[in-house]
């Protein structure tokens, strides 16, 4: 179903009109989102009888974000919640927001449906006064009811909407925040009670008439190049209707899904690849990190003309392996050539961007391409969800008129899956009387984003595979304060002294990309250990040693509300496998922030961490849905100890051996702690994402209190037991 | 070889044909579209595909259509079971997921353990489904909405 | 009366000699010492070949306060706390009450111990080992915790009786090396003879619950599972090597049931004591052999087939992720060649857990996906498709219903 906006009417009057009903309205500035796409009824559409739809160029992933960026447009609506319907990430229908990701859809989603809705509504009450006859001042609105209430008149925005209204640009608006009556509550979230009744609720449930199932067969390694299979035989199995064969891409259509797979076994077992070496030595990994090629870049870099400090100087190297998104649902999408346009139904998580990218991959032209979002099963970055819409788009190219459902099967998504990149980092600081006089950090990293349309080239990996191959482009690093591998690798300690040097390898042996905090978890944890390295040395408690160097009012805020729930006494003693740590950080330096406590206990004989419980304070200025907002700090925090203490990618010289999840455990129930969480709520100030906050602190507490409890100091994730029984008395 | 196989699910018997080892999975979602039990590997390592079997809990990516036959067979989409829309209920009370692919396996295998008569804590609800993998981290909401449905079904 | 006299008299001095073994002094109960870090530290790698934990933990119980139920043939018992809580476990007890128990099976209060406790084992152990393990469990935090009664029928409640048991079948003697072989076989044979009491399992009891003379390690149970036969059997040192140090060989397959935790505390045990381990059991097992590759003709069209294809194939078939990073043919299984199929029973009811919820060898559990009918058509499957040279199993439902009442070891 297609709403092409230039469809709506744009009566010439209706426009004149407008343009002297915007009193209200001062100049301001766009908001970033808007800037390339200012006109409102791209974002807001009145719908009779009683709707207003709301679009957004952001998708839901699981976090939330639709139920919030409808929270925020009923609020600047002034309509009931109920009244709000949203669609998110089409590219023939929403605006390019590019990528939900990086903590920012609350913030720049949010910050455009602001302005989109405020300058709707005054338009829509310009509008009625006009009518009517009276200064717009004088009406007020309660559930989309435009009312006078000195006469009592009142009309509607459905009444008063005509055709084209909205199509006119934004300017800005420097409207005060509208009354907060959804903002702030915990609404339920939209699309949770499907999803308890077995409702269609992911691309992986779309049932399409005539649809058909694709499975790819995927290379054995990286750069694997298949030398033969047996065609004949592929294709007499049953149901088997067509088989794409291009270069070293093989994929196959069927009936039936189970015959797909069945001919995809027979594909995995009878096809040759001829396969060479190319990972480095998982054993020497570090070095292998450090070898590589890759850019130098200072990004910080101050007292560097005072004098050389004196004092005791440390030094510490920390590290974490290549982790997977491990995404519970293996990536799936739909695609149908239907005539001349290609429709795609894809959970990426950039619908415009995945759009440019098959276009090239299929040498056709982006108009004649539709990439819709549907749900699929939580990403936490950018995982197989691109790639199996390349796959799937060119399998529906192989049959055109029938729309193919393409679902990777465990061990695709396991190996083909961009990793979160392995990372290196080597801190060093001098302490002079107690307190951090000098601060060097250096970090190595592969990339963190070779997302479709970041890096040049082209990031399907069906592209890599074809003849001729389209190989990948070679990302350039991401500037600060966002940065990639040097995600909040600048301390928001003040230290007079600094240098932080960033390695940006551009080398990529192992496929990475994009996965929750990208570096930051990295950093955060290398500096808050260190950190609790430098406060053990100075003889000072780990949470006074933070505060006494920090000035960013809110982050000292959050360290004293975490260390008051979470019972914080300086001093207490540790051991005997018992104990606890702490942490803090702000994601990206500018975004959420939080502390934590953690509280473990290790088992003697075995070297398990046993997590018990996690107390933690968040600031992210104004809370828009405060149960969206812990749901999305505790997964955060669970995630980053199954990160911290369990994962951990294998692979040999060839191949990636984590197949499945008997490779690649994750935390299991029984592991999971308690969590306590204290919001430090700041109505009216900017909405800050925290889908990525907890991470980085949760990871650096469990490695401090994994000290606490046994003077072991592991520094290199994952804090796996066995290094732990060997280091430990 | 396909085969004519009859399937009670939820109630209801239908006739599929397929080939015996065909996994139940698939039957379900593709022959009877029901949506509930999800593909997460197809190994029996994760339970996003959960079913009840006879009242049990099992993997129906792992359960051939030639074993389930003559069997009773319950989904997610069960109507007129008090324990499953307790469940539902609770589960969005508490807003007991982030993406929800896991959560058709945490209701299911709670089913299974709150009909079969298991005693409802925080500890046996986290060891009955130790084996079912949420990515989210939404473990303690689940535990808490399986929690608030067994009370809800004991009365208390 | 005169000739009731000398039977008077041998039953007085028979009833004295028993007093006299039967009875031991209680050793003077002594104050927890401090701990010494390396002794501890050496204790706790002896402890892991010796998986004390294994008995004296309970699921879901404090580690070593015991409370786990062993099944015997005899009844059921409940193993003891062996923290150094001073009233529930053995804070009170010296080195010297610790050696006489784990030597010759006497608490400190001088009560018999039941010989559940393989001291007939644990007595091969050196005086420098048992003073390690001892400063080990001393050095661990003390759990009060009072285990359950023991559920065993009069007359086997009167504990004097196993003064009688030690009389006959404990040999109260040191692990002699041999000098004929060297050290690390002699390492070996210690661990393995010893502290690894793996005879507790592996070879068969007779009616006393004893080692049965002249048959060490060519087979045994252990809860319900078939401990296989070491000696003779087809397993290269370096086979043994890689199941006792991972949990799974390629050519025989993986550590389940009661042998699963014993591979898991090996996986961190001292690497060079597993290897001697391994070494000592090679001088005794035969040739590796290798057995014929799976029959596909076999049953191809049974009902077996169709639920290995659905139920199984995914994990065990030739596309599977594990197929893909070396998993072996079933053909290679050892549980399919075994005479017996209560273990693959155990394995397909039951499935396999890694230790903790970490990276490993697992198995989903089919007891609620296959009805026992379901199950004898698999293992029929089973046996004849994949172990084609061996005679089919027989009794499989008999099987069958033992393991699913029995329950299946955790």
């Amino acid at each position: 179903m297609t709403i092409a906006r230039r469809d709506l009417l744009k009566g010439a009057g209706a426009i004149v009109a407008s343009f002297a009903l915007r009193p209200a309205l001062a100049a301001a500035a766009l908001p970033t989102d808007m800037l390339k796409q200012p006109a409102l009824d791209g974002w807001v559409r009145i719908d009779p009888p009683g709707t207003v739809t709301i679009f957004t160029g952001k998708v839901e992933l699981g976090q939330g974000i639709l139920t919030a960026l409808s929270q925020i447009a009923a609020d600047g609506m002034g309509v009931d919640f109920a009244r709000i319907a949203i669609i998110g990430g089409d590219t023939s229908q929403t605006p390019n927001e590019g990528q939900t990701s990086g903590s920012q859809s609350v913030e720049y989603g949010g910050e455009a449906l602001r302005d989109a809705t405020a300058e709707a509504r005054a338009l829509l009450i310009a509008t009625a006064a006009a009518a009517r006859g009276v200064p717009p001042e004088r009406l007020i609105v309660e559930d989309g009811t435009i009312r006078d209430p000195a006469t009592g008149w009142s009309t509607t925005y459905w009444q008063v909407a005509g055709t084209g209204l909205l199509h006119r640009d934004a300017v800005g608006t420097t409207l005060p925040a509208p009354a907060r009556r959804s903002i702030g509550q915990s609404v339920p979230r939209l699309d949770i009670p499907s999803k308890v009744r077995g409702g269609a609720s992911y691309v992986q449930d779309m049932r399409l008439p005539g649809m058909l199932h694709g499975r790819v067969v995927r290379p054995p390694s990286y750069g694997a190049i298949l030398v033969g299979f047996d065609e004949t035989a592929v294709r007499a199995l049953p149901g088997v209707l067509a088989v794409v064969h291009n270069g070293s891409f093989l994929g196959l259509v069927a009936e039936r899904e189970e015959q797909a797979i069945a001919a995809r076994n027979a594909l995995v077992v009878g096809a040759q690849w001829t396969q060479t070496p190319t990972l480095p030595d998982p054993a020497k990994l570090h070095d292998a990190l450090r070898a590589m090629t890759k850019l130098v870049l200072t990004i910080s870099d101050k007292g560097g003309d005072m004098p050389a400090p004196t004092g005791q100087r440390f030094e510490a190297e920390y590290s974490r392996p290549y982790i997977a998104h491990a995404s519970i649902g293996p990536s799936c999408a739909v695609a149908h050539l239907d005539g001349g346009t290609l429709r795609v139904w894809s959970h990426t998580q950039g619908v415009f961007p995945l759009r440019q990218n098959l276009a090239t991959l299929l040498g056709l032209p982006e108009d004649r391409i539709v990439v819709a979002h549907r749900q699929g099963s939580g990403c936490y970055g950018h995982n197989g969800a691109d790639d199996v819409a390349g796959d799937a788009a060119l399998l529906a190219r192989a049959l055109p008129g029938r729309p193919i459902r393409v679902q990777w099967m465990r061990d695709d998504e396991f190996a083909w899956e961009p990793f979160g990149a392995a990372m290196v980092t080597k801190a060093s600081a001098t302490l002079d009387a107690g307190r951090i006089v000098d601060w060097h950090y250096e970090i190595w990293s592969p990339p963190h984003s070779t997302r479709p349309g970041e890096g040049g080239g082209n990031s399907l990996i069906a592209g890599w595979a074809m003849d001729p191959p389209q190989p990948p482009g070679v990302p350039k690093p991401i500037p600060q304060p966002n940065g990639s591998g040097d995600r909040n690798g600048i301390p928001l300690y003040a230290f007079a002294r600094q240098k932080v040097v960033f390695n940006h390898i551009t080398d990529m042996p192992v496929r990475v990309s994009a996965l929750r905090t990208l570096g930051a978890t990295t950093n955060v944890f290398a500096i808050e250990c260190f950190i609790d390295e430098l406060a053990l040395a100075a003889g000072a408690d780990p949470v006074a040693f933070r505060l006494a160097h920090l000035q960013d009012e809110r982050a000292i805020a959050v360290i004293e509300a975490a260390a008051k729930l979470g019972h914080w006494q300086a001093g207490a003693k540790g051991g005997n496998g018992t104990g606890r740590g702490f942490a803090f950080a702000q994601y990206k330096n500018l975004m959420a922030y939080v502390a934590v406590v953690v509280d473990l206990a290790v088992d003697r004989e075995t070297g398990g961490i046993r997590v018990r419980k996690v107390s933690a304070a968040v600031d992210a200025g104004e809370t828009i849905n405060p149960d969206g907002l812990r749901n999305q700090i505790e997964g955060g925090i669970i995630q980053a100890i199954s990160w911290s203490t369990k994962e951990q990618v294998r692979f040999d010289r060839t191949r990636i051996l984590s197949r499945d999840w008997s490779g690649y455990p994750i935390l299991a129930f029984p592991e999971v702690p308690a969590v306590e969480i204290t919001v430090i709520d700041r109505p009216g100030d900017r909405a800050l994402g925290v889908g990525e906050a907890a991470c980085g602190p949760t990871a650096a507490a469990v490695a401090n209190a994994l000290y606490h409890a046994t003077r072991v100091r592991l520094r290199d994730m994952p804090l796996a037991p066995a290094n732990i029984l060997a280091a430990w008395i | 070889m396909t085969r004519s196989f009859e399937l009670s699910v939820n109630g209801k018997t239908h006739q599929v044909e397929v080939e015996p080892q065909t996994p139940l999975l698939y039957v379900l979602r593709n022959d009877l579209a029901l949506n509930g039990a999800k593909f997460g590997c197809g190994l029996g390592q994760c339970g996003a595909c959960t079913v009840n079997l006879d009242g049990a809990a099992v993997r129906s990516c792992i359960t051939p259509v030639a074993v389930a036959t003559g069997r009773r067979i319950t989904t997610i989409e069960q109507d007129g079971s008090p324990t499953l829309a307790a469940l539902q209920d609770a589960f969005v009370a508490e807003q007991a997921m982030q993406c929800g692919y896991c959560i058709n396996g945490m209701i299911m295998v709670a089913k299974a353990f709150i009909d079969g008569g298991g005693t409802a804590s925080d500890e046996t609800i986290r060891d009955a489904l130790a084996l079912n993998l949420c990515r989210c981290g939404a473990h303690n909401r689940i535990v808490r909405a399986v929690l608030r449905a067994a009370g809800h079904r004991s009365g208390t | 009366m005169k000739a009731a006299l000398p039977i008077l008299l041998i039953a007085a001095v028979a009833g004295l000699a028993f007093a006299a073994i039967a009875w031991h002094p209680s050793i003077a109960p002594v104050a927890v010492a401090e701990p010494n870090e390396a002794l501890v530290k050496q204790g706790a790698a002896l402890a892991a070949i010796g998986d004390c934990a294994v008995c004296h933990t309970s699921p879901g119980g404090a580690d070593y306060a015991g409370g786990r139920k062993l099944a015997t043939p005899f009844g059921a018992l409940y193993s003891s706390n062996i923290t150094p809580d001073p009233e529930t476990g053995i804070g009170g007890w010296s080195l010297a009450a610790f050696t006489r128990a784990m030597r010759q099976g006497v608490d400190r209060a001088g009560h018999n111990l039941y010989p559940a406790l393989p001291y007939d084992h644990f007595t091969r152990i050196t005086d420098a080992d048992l003073a390690a393990l001892y400063a080990f469990l001393m050095a661990g935090q003390p759990v009060r915790a009072t285990k359950p009664s023991n559920e065993l029928p009069f007359p086997l409640t009167w504990r004097p009786l196993l003064a009688g048991w030690n009389l006959l079948f404990l040999d109260d003697r040191r692990y002699q090396p041999d000098p004929g072989h060297d050290a690390s076989w002699n390492r070996g044979a210690y661990l393995v003879e010893g502290l690894g009491h793996c005879g507790a399992c592996h070879t068969p009891r007779n009616s006393f619950g004893a080692a049965t003379a002249g048959k060490a390690l060519i087979g045994g149970e252990a809860e319900g599972w078939s401990a296989p036969p070491l000696a003779g059997a087809p397993w290269t040192e370096a086979s043994l090597y890689a199941y006792l140090r991972t949990g799974l060989d390629t050519h025989h397959g993986a550590a389940a049931g009661p042998m699963a935790p014993v591979v898991w505390n090996l996986g961190r045990a001292p690497d060079g004591d597993v290897r001697a381990m391994a070494a000592y059991l090679a001088s005794m097992t035969g040739p590796a052999g290798q057995p014929p590759a799976a029959d596909n003709a076999v049953m191809a069209d049974s009902p077996g087939a169709a639920i290995f294809a659905g139920a199984c194939s995914s994990c065990h078939g030739a596309a599977a992720p594990m197929t893909a990073n070396g998993a072996p043919s079933l053909a290679l299984s050892s549980t399919l060649q075994a005479s017996d199929p209560g273990n693959l029973i155990h394995v397909v009811l039951g499935g396999i857990r890694p230790e903790h919820y970490r990276a490993g060898p697992q198995m989903p559990a089919f007891g609620a996906i296959l009805r026992d009918d379901q199950l004898v058509e698999l293992a029929t499957y089973l046996r004849a498709h994949f172990a084609p040279d061996q005679p089919a199993w027989t009794g499989l439902p008999d099987v069958l219903h033992r393991v699913r009442t029995e329950g299946n070891a955790s």
